[in-house]
Formats: C-alpha cells, structure tokens, sequence
C-alpha cells in the first residue's frame, strides 16, 4: 500500500554547530538547531503550526537532566504543544524521526518537529566511556570489563578472521570521512588525516585505535515533517520520505547469531527499501552509523552496497569516496563531523536534506536524488533506516 | 528438599558463587539459554531445569581493552573474548592467563571462577575464561 509514496515530506532542517561547545546546556544547542530550521522555512509559523515535537537523548547523565520533552519545547518557543523524548541508544533521532512519521501518517498531527540532542564534552572521557556503556547489556558486557569500543572491537576481530579485512580498510574510512569532514564547515573536526597517523594512533580497544572511533561531540539537529500534499505550502523544494524501516536484536552481541553482521540494520534496511521500491544500486547518496570505522564497513555489507565480506575492499576501491559511485557519509559521518549520540540520526536526515535540495555547498554531489540515512543503537539492538527522495 | 532457583541472571550469577557454571533448560525443546529467561526464545514454553554446562569452548572472537571504565583501570590493558561453549550458548567475558598475542580466533579455552576477589551480593563474582 505504502510502496514508493511519500510518507511525510521534510520542509525544513536545522543543525547545530558540532563540537565542543562549552558554557550550554543541551537545551540551548537544540534552540540553535530549531532557530536555523525556523529560519529555513519563512511561512511557517512555528508557535502556530508545529503541533507536537518529538526528540532523541541518549541519557540524563551528561547533563543529570531528565524530561527532555517540554524542556526542549519550552527553549524553542513551541509550549504548550505535546513533546516527548524517546531513547533508544544512538539511535535515538532515527527513531524519533520515525515516530513523527507515525504521527502525520495518523492523520493525528500535520506538521512535527523531530530531532536530537546531546551535550557530553563537559564531562571525562572515563565518565563518557561509562555512560555510553548504559546501552550495552550489563550483566553480562559491562560487569565483565567490555565497553563500547570493545563491541564494536569483537566484531571487528570477527570480521578480520572470517573475511579478511584489514585494519588498513578500517583506516580508510577514516581518512574518507575526515577528507568530506573537512569540507562541512558544521564538523566537529575539519581536519585531514592520513592513513599512517590512523594505524599510528593509540590503541583503545585492539584492533580498534583512536582514530578508528567516531568523536564525543556536542550538538543538536532537527526536522520539521509535514503531510505530502501540504509540503509545498512551505518549500519550493522538499525531500520527501518514501521509506522507514526499524529492527531490534538481542541486547548482548554475544548471543548474536553472527557477529560480522547486524542483523537489526539489515533487516531495517529491507523493510526500508521494499517500502521506498528502492534497489541498493538507486541510492545516489548514504549516511551510515560510523560510530566505529569496521561499524560503516558492516553496513555496507548490510545494506547490501556490496556481498558480505566486501565491505573493505569496496572503501579500498574508492566507491564510497566523495567523487565515487555512491559517496557514503558526505557530511563527514560520526567520525568527522561527531557523534552527539541523541542529535545523530536527524543529523544524518540533515545532511540528506541539504544534498538533495543541492545546498550541501563544497561537498555536494550533483544530480543526487534518492538517499538512504542508517542510524544504529549501541551495538546493534536497534537500528533505524529511512529512504529519501528528492521532491 | 531444596527449592529449585527461579531461573534468573541473579541465580546464574549465585550458582558462580558456588563454582558451578549452569544455564536452563527447556523441558519443552531441550534449547539451553544462557543467561536464563523467564520464556524459551524457541518455543516460548516457561517450564525450565537448570543444567551444570561443561566448562569448555572455543573462542569466537576477542579484542584487548586499552580504554577502561573507571572501576577496571587497575586491570587495564586486559583481553575479554565471546567464547562458544560446548554445550550451545555464547559467553562474552575475561580472558587471563595467556599473553595477547598468543591468543587466537578458535582457541580451546575453559571457565573458570575468581575466588580472590570476596564480593558482598549483589556485587557478583566473575568467571572467566583460561587455557586448559
Ligand atoms: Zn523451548
């Protein structure tokens, strides 16, 4: 029934500067976000016509602040409309973003707000590496020692041993992502690194090193969504969704099936794909969850830009890359422009949104017209995909 | 006659305390779940036994932790791998008592329990994994 139509369309987009932005709360950084979404799109009348708001954070801890809600509705002007934090790991926004697809789809709300936030660069990177760990099961991963890079880390030996993939492949992502970073002049680091600083840095979970992980970011990102028919109200150009598709897998990654492989992303990807009537080889553009450098590989594999196993050798051969067939991670990805784990998936609809209404500046990739966001949760107990098409 | 344990991540980690490594069973399809649920993930039946595993498997994958949480500083840098044990299930923990770089995807490795360390419940003991 759904295949191939727009769900909802994206009239606008905001996005905060990415980085260390010292002095706000989250509340603030997601104001900053909005104020650029509201700016965007001159004949909506927020206060009057956003109806409900619905946003992505990870955790209360950074900020030891709870009920993101109405908070976040309050500091962007839109009280007393109904607003509601959802969290689902580092896949918080992708949901988001789907639940506001629910709530126009309804027919209950026309026009929503969803986006993310997170402020984490306050606090240690032992205090970070603590929290993040919250997404991961506890008494089995967390109470034994294993952190976040350490999972990402497991599949990553995995895939080393069952397939052949290099830590070099790994360090080409990397140097991809920070060569697109450096041309989003949102990105938290604009700035070039080479193949041998990436093998030479420190090791934080072997095989993985430090620049093999994405960055503790601060940052905010939003959407406003609206029914198909009522978008061109708003916008001569709007991106229109045409697919959403979201999976849950165990908790532990030690009871997955495999472990080279997210079964969750896969299966979100699918379900995303027959909804869009959408082939892998359609995409002109993807943004994919590189919270890890071997997590972009998976997804390759995952949502099938190439066989399983091929993931390395597809970044090697530079089909990914900026001026390649299907240029992944534009915006630089977690690992340039960061990972404020809750703003992330809409960040990632962000970046889509300025690629196909061709405002994506030095980094544009031209003529691109149907896009894929993959944003995951913690080490894969949910993922979140959606496919876009140019209005 | 004792009772039997309710099958629960706490018995599991209570049967660690007594040297036992054991999981549940489900008299229904014989699946054994580690750790155990209150439904068999296969049938969905409730009706469990608790089962002593045998204490060797294989290691599937393993990485070493350079970057800690606060509370395994101490410890750091240290090796933690997914192990398949012979009975079935997978479990993820430390492994100790070989270097790193002796350490391969397929190895033989053996649980074992840490008795050094005197935990006041529910701070659990561990197991962990060794050479046999
Ligand atoms: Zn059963």
């Amino acid at each position: 029934m759904l295949i191939g139509k727009p769900l909802v369309s994206i009239v606008s987009a905001g996005l905060s500067k990415f980085g260390r932005l010292d002095g706000m709360y989250g509340r603030e950084i997601f104001a900053e976000a909005a104020k650029e979404a509201f700016e965007r799109c001159p004949n909506l009348d927020p206060a009057k016509d956003v109806e409900a708001l619905f946003v992505g954070q990870m955790g209360e801890s950074y900020e030891h602040q709870g009920h993101t809600g109405p908070t976040l509705a309050d500091w962007t002007g839109l009280l007393p409309k109904p607003a509601m934090r959802l969290e689902s790991a580092c896949a918080s926004s992708g949901v988001a973003l789907r639940i506001g697809i629910f709530a126009v789809l309804s027919g209950m709300h026309d026009i929503v707000l969803v986006g993310g936030v997170e402020k984490m660069t306050h606090r240690t990177t032992a205090e970070v590496t603590e929290f993040l760990a919250m997404a991961s099961d506890f008494p089995f991963e967390q109470w034994h020692g294993i952190t976040f890079p350490g999972l990402y880390a497991l599949m990553a030996t995995a895939h080393i041993h069952k397939y052949g993939t290099t830590e070099e492949q790994m360090a080409m992502v990397a140097v991809k992502n920070h060569n697109n970073g450096v041309l989003n002049p949102k990105a938290h680091m604009q700035k070039v690194v080479t193949l041998e600083k990436v093998m030479s840095s420190r090791v934080i979970a072997w095989p993985l090193k430090l620049y093999d992980c994405s960055l503790i970011t601060d940052g905010a990102s939003c959407l406003i969504l609206t029914r198909p028919d009522l978008a061109k109200k708003f916008t001569d150009t709007p991106v229109h969704i045409v697919g959403s598709g979201q999976a849950s897998d165990a908790i532990g990654i030690y009871e997955r099936e495999e472990l080279t492989t997210m079964k969750a992303g896969k299966l979100a990807g699918q379900e995303a794909y027959k909804m869009a009537g959408v082939e892998p080889k359609d995409l002109d553009i993807a943004e994919v969850h590189d919270c890890f450098t071997i997590a972009e590989i998976i997804a390759y594999e995952d949502l099938g830009l190439c066989k399983p196993g091929k993931g390395g050798s597809l970044v090697e051969e530079g089909v990914t890359m900026l001026d390649g067939e299907i240029p992944v991670n534009t915006s630089g990805g977690l690992k340039s422009k960061g990972h404020p784990v809750g703003a992330t998936g809409t960040a990632q609809a962000y970046e889509i949104y300025l690629q196909l209404t061709g405002q994506a500046e030095r980094r544009q990739v031209s003529g691109a017209e149907v896009a894929l966001s993959h944003n995951v949760g913690g080490s894969g107990a949910t993922a979140a995909v959606h496919i876009y098409r140019k209005g | 006659m004792s009772e039997t344990p309710p099958f629960t991540i706490e018995s599991f980690y209570k049967f660690v305390t007594e040297g036992k490594l054991m999981a549940a069973k489900c008299s229904k399809c014989e699946t054994v779940l580690l750790p155990p649920r209150p439904v068999c993930t296969k049938c969905l039946s409730t009706d469990f036994r608790w089962v002593e595993l045998e204490r060797k498997g294989k290691l599937l994958s393993y990485t070493v932790i350079h970057v800690s949480p606060v509370q395994f500083q101490s410890m750091a840098p240290y090796t933690v791998g997914i192990v398949e044990l012979k009975a079935g299930p997978h479990l993820p923990g430390m492994i100790r008592g070989v270097e790193p770089e002796k350490i391969r995807v397929g190895m033989d490795l053996r649980v074992d329990f840490d008795t050094s360390i005197q935990t006041q419940w529910p701070l659990w003991p561990r197991y962990f994994f060794r050479p046999p």
